[in-house]
């Protein structure tokens, strides 16, 4: 079917500004993935999909100019003993990165495996995004896959010792960045990747994961503060039997950001959990679309989204639980809450669920209010000031996906960094 | 019901809840009326709606109305977001007028009418006398005597066949007639109010609707006046290959009373059937509206030949503050149904509810829900869904809840639940929410476990277990729902009522 003219349009001049890096072993896959955006169109606004966020900065040619601030941000987890890959404005830089070799997983540049004919990530890259491309569809992913400049592969074998920290850098008021990762965990694996920095003015970055049978990760994202950058993220994960994936997400500020989860549990026994803490004061728009299939016996999912929103700042949720034909003893949960702190503030939420198996327990749940009064009051008659007990209250309110976290540790870190955004914003 | 005989049910489910689902799939409906009728050529064209508009010897600001809506009709597409899925209509191979032959003089009295019209509906059930019981309701008797009389308008095919206690009706004020008659009787108000609450191209079978739609009811409630009965239409489809399109207006003035009920059936035939409605309803300051209905369109047979297409608008405008709107639905019947009464609370303190069971089986899709805007302050909406899915079924709860800015200190609550019986169907949940100022708490929920924790402490003081006092509170809950029903739809209420919630999904 021809698409509607507008989007064609736009289609057209986003993809005159591109152009697609030599690509050695990932040629075909991003070949493939460029039919499926002049066959789909980048997102308009009148996309179901996007009926909550405007895709419009996301899909200009150029990006908005959004300016450089001092970089605390990719420094959450600096305490921590990691091992730090870092890009400047989406480019990587072996400077400031560590060195790659760790026991028990590999990592190669995007670059390195293009020159090569033969890589296991050739059987990755694209192709769980296209995958996740129905039923619903993610032309930005399609979009990433054929045209991402940088990004690794990441191969974990066993056991790797420390977190493997993804640091983004910001340093010119005008990056347009598109990364594309690719990971793939192997039986009995286990590793934590992290995620820290607002990366460029607009982001596109794109992170396929592939979880074997028993493997584990652990994935934790620390996005933005006080950012003006515009972010569309994808995260692709196939989880096969009784493997782990848990994923959260702090996002801090930044004018528009749409964080896309596609999961899809196809051995029995897998469990994925996602949760995503977000705070924003002023011209912020977040979005965290989840789409979770189930397509295996007895496993579960898990979404915690929790939302503090003041001056305007809005919030989207759009959750999905798919359980398909003969996913059977599925347990399915999702909530979804956002804390208005004042008037002007909006919550937009749409948590479906699609179920086609009768054994199963899938719920979900949303609200959308105030601070309680009656809590305010309580702690004030116990002489905590007024500002203080409403952090305190904000605080519990996201502590429930903060608890999603299984290391206290950078649990903690996420939790002083929403400390920080309180007393400033407050 | 085959299929539904060999279904393995999963560990939890009542059995009562099985042969209840059983029960409801046994369509009792599809016989039909042999009777002389007169169509209208096949099709849908400028002519077909002038033709409409003359059978019901309308005013021509009403049949340039219609022609608006036809031209805007053939600008519209048909939507397709809905998770429902059958073959393209063909909207020109369709009868979009038919009338009995008899009806052609319209009868003066109840007593001209056809025998043959009047035992259709005896045999439904809704004898068209004005009789002080009403057939085959159990405990009628008992029921005090005010509580007992109906009116009934009776919608036959393309046209009403009457309106019983016009006259006692007509001493209280209220006005209830066939939309037709209210267009000549009455064009001041009809003029007023129509497409005032769905607009003329709201949507692609709204649109359609305004340019076609034959008869219909419509009511008036006077100010300060508590109607004195209960307001029934009755719609039966008979003829074959036509479409039905019914125009339904209620206007209930300042602080006045209204409870109304819809029925509707249709024959067994092979091939689909097309009924798409209007309902509007305008809810004055301080007057109260409810509107209950129990869909029993012939679903289709097991093999999912035949059966209506139900594609119907119903939307409530709460224009006075303190006004209040409750939708009551039983939707059983229907190959397809597309259906969402909404609420629009416009007046401060307004109220909307939304009751709905929606059961579908063999191979019925449901795409049903509402959606409650609350403009006004301290505007309170309550939105209480059950579906159940049997045999090959799909069943679709969509629903929105929208706080707008200024709708300060308003509170919505919303609970669907699903059921499934067998693992060849499906429940889907789709609601959109949207808040737009702190003040106003909006809670959606889809779980059973979640009740009242007052409720559930006092049954465990008494000993219950947990699982145990769940069950019962949410039981007597859905009961609750049904029980609110008026007594008229009892009977086949009755049947529902064996049905409980356990084992549900979210």
């Amino acid at each position: 079917m021809a698409l509607p003219e507008v989007k064609q349009t736009a289609t057209e001049a986003r993809l005159a500004t591109l152009t697609m890096p030599d690509a050695g072993c990932t040629r075909a896959a991003r070949e493939d993935a460029l039919a499926r955006v002049l066959e789909m169109g980048l997102p308009g606004r009148r996309d179901e999909y996007w009926k909550y966020t405007r895709p419009d900065s996301l899909v200009v040619p150029d990006a908005t100019p959004a300016a450089v601030f001092a970089d605390d941000e990719s420094l959450v987890f600096s305490e921590f003993d990691r091992l730090k890959i870092v890009f400047v404005d989406g480019v990587f830089n072996a400077d400031e990165s560590d060195d790659l070799s760790m026991e028990g997983v590999s990592i190669d540049r995007l670059e390195d495996i293009c020159c090569k004919d033969i890589h296991w990530a050739k059987d990755l890259y694209g192709v769980l995004e296209a995958r996740g491309q129905t039923p619903v569809q993610r032309p930005l992913a399609a979009l990433n896959t054929a045209f991402a400049s940088d990004g690794v592969a990441i191969h974990v074998t066993g056991k790797p010792s420390k977190p493997i920290n993804l640091i983004y850098r910001h340093a010119s008021a005008t990056s347009d960045a598109i990364l594309h990762h690719v990971i793939r965990v192997e039986s009995d694996a286990e590793a934590t990747i992290l995620e820290t920095g607002p990366a460029a003015s607009r982001f596109n970055k794109c992170m396929e994961i592939d979880i074997a049978d028993n493997g584990t990760l652990h994935h934790v994202r620390a996005q933005g503060r006080d950012h003006e950058r515009r972010a569309a993220t994808h995260m692709f994960t196939r989880l096969g039997q009784e493997s782990t994936y848990k994923s959260f997400t702090l996002t801090v500020n930044g004018v528009l950001t749409r964080n896309e989860q596609v999961i899809e549990l196809t051995g029995d026994d897998a469990v994925a959990h996602v949760a995503g803490a977000c705070v924003g004061d002023g011209d912020f728009h977040h979005d965290d679309t989840v789409f979770v299939t189930h397509d295996a016996v007895n496993c579960e999912s898990r979404q915690v989204f929790k939302k503090v929103l003041r001056n305007g700042a809005t919030g989207v949720f759009q959750g999905k639980i798919l359980v398909k034909e003969g996913a059977q003893k599925t347990d399915g949960y999702q909530i979804s809450q956002s804390l208005l702190l004042d008037d002007d503030s909006q919550f937009l939420a749409k948590p479906e669920l699609e179920i086609y198996a009768d054994d199963v327990a899938c719920s979900h749940g949303s609200t959308s209010g105030a601070i309680d009064e009656t809590a305010l009051f309580y702690l004030r008659s116990r002489g905590v000031p007024v500002k203080d007990a409403t952090n305190m209250l904000t605080l519990a309110f996201l502590a429930e996906a903060v608890d999603e976290i299984e290391d206290e540790a950078l649990a903690e870190a996420i939790v002083t960094r929403l400390e920080g955004w309180l007393s400033r914003h407050s | 019901m085959a299929a539904l005989d060999q279904t393995q049910v999963k560990e939890g489910v009542d059995q009562e809840t099985v042969d209840a689902v059983r029960e409801v799939g046994t369509y009792k409906y599809g016989w039909d009326t042999d009777i002389e009728m007169e169509y209208a050529p096949k099709g849908v064209n400028p002519d077909i709606v002038r033709l409409i508009s003359e059978k019901n010897e309308e005013p021509e600001w009403m049949t340039e109305w219609r022609l608006a809506a036809f031209e805007r009709w053939t600008q519209k597409e048909e939507p397709k977001w809905a998770m429902v899925h059958y073959p393209p209509i063909d909207f020109q191979d369709q009868y979009y007028y038919a009338r009995p032959k008899s009806m052609e003089e319209k009868p003066k009295s109840l007593d001209e009418v056809d025998p043959k019209l009047l035992a259709t509906y005896e045999k439904l059930g809704i004898p068209l006398k004005e009789q002080m019981i009403l057939a085959g309701v159990e405990g009628a008797e008992d029921a005090p005597a005010e509580g007992r009389k109906v009116a009934v308008d009776a919608v036959f095919d393309s046209v009403s066949v009457g309106t019983t206690f016009q006259a006692e009706l007509k001493k209280a004020g209220v006005i209830f007639c066939s939309i037709s008659e209210a267009i000549k009787e009455h064009p001041e108000l009809v003029k007023k109010y129509l497409g005032s609450v769905v607009p003329v191209s709201d949507n692609y079978y709204a649109t359609l609707n305004s340019a076609v739609f034959s008869d219909g009811s419509f009511v008036y409630i006077p100010p300060g006046v508590r109607c004195p009965m209960e307001l029934s239409t009755y719609f039966r489809i008979n003829a074959e290959n036509t479409g039905q399109f019914e125009r339904t207006l209620i206007i209930a003035d300042k602080g006045s009373y209204v409870s109304y009920l819809e029925g509707c059936t249709a024959p067994q035939r092979d091939t689909a059937q097309l009924h798409a409605a209007v309902v509007e309803i305008i809810v004055e300051e301080d007057a109260e509206v409810k509107y209950s209905t129990v869909q029993n369109w012939f679903p289709g047979d097991e093999n999912g030949k035949g059966g209506i297409y139900n594609f119907v608008t119903k939307r409530a405008d709460c224009r006075g503050d303190r006004s209040k709107v409750m939708w009551t639905q039983v939707e059983t019947g229907s190959a397809v149904t597309w259906k969402y009464p909404s609420c629009i609370l416009r007046g401060d303190e307004s109220q909307g509810e939304f009751y709905s069971i929606a059961i579908t089986n063999n191979y019925q899709q449901a795409d049903t829900g509402t959606k409650m805007v609350h403009l006004g302050k301290n505007t309170k909406s309550r939105i209480v869904s059950k579906g159940i899915s049997a045999g090959k079924a799909q069943n679709t709860y969509r629903g929105l809840v929208s706080m707008h800015p200024k709708a300060k200190d308003s509170r919505n609550y919303t609970q669907c639940d699903s059921l499934l019986i067998g693992d060849k169907c499906g429940a889907h949940t789709v609601p959109y929410i949207e808040v737009r100022n702190n003040s106003s708490r909006v809670e959606h929920e889809a779980t059973t476990s979640k009740v009242d924790d007052d409720q559930l402490f006092y049954c465990r003081q008494r000993g219950m277990d947990e699982e145990e006092a769940v069950a019962l509170v949410v039981n007597g809950f859905c009961k609750d729902v049904l029980q609110a029903l008026p007594m008229e739809f009892a009977m086949e209420a009755q049947q529902l009522v064996a049905i409980s919630l356990e084992g549900s999904v979210g």
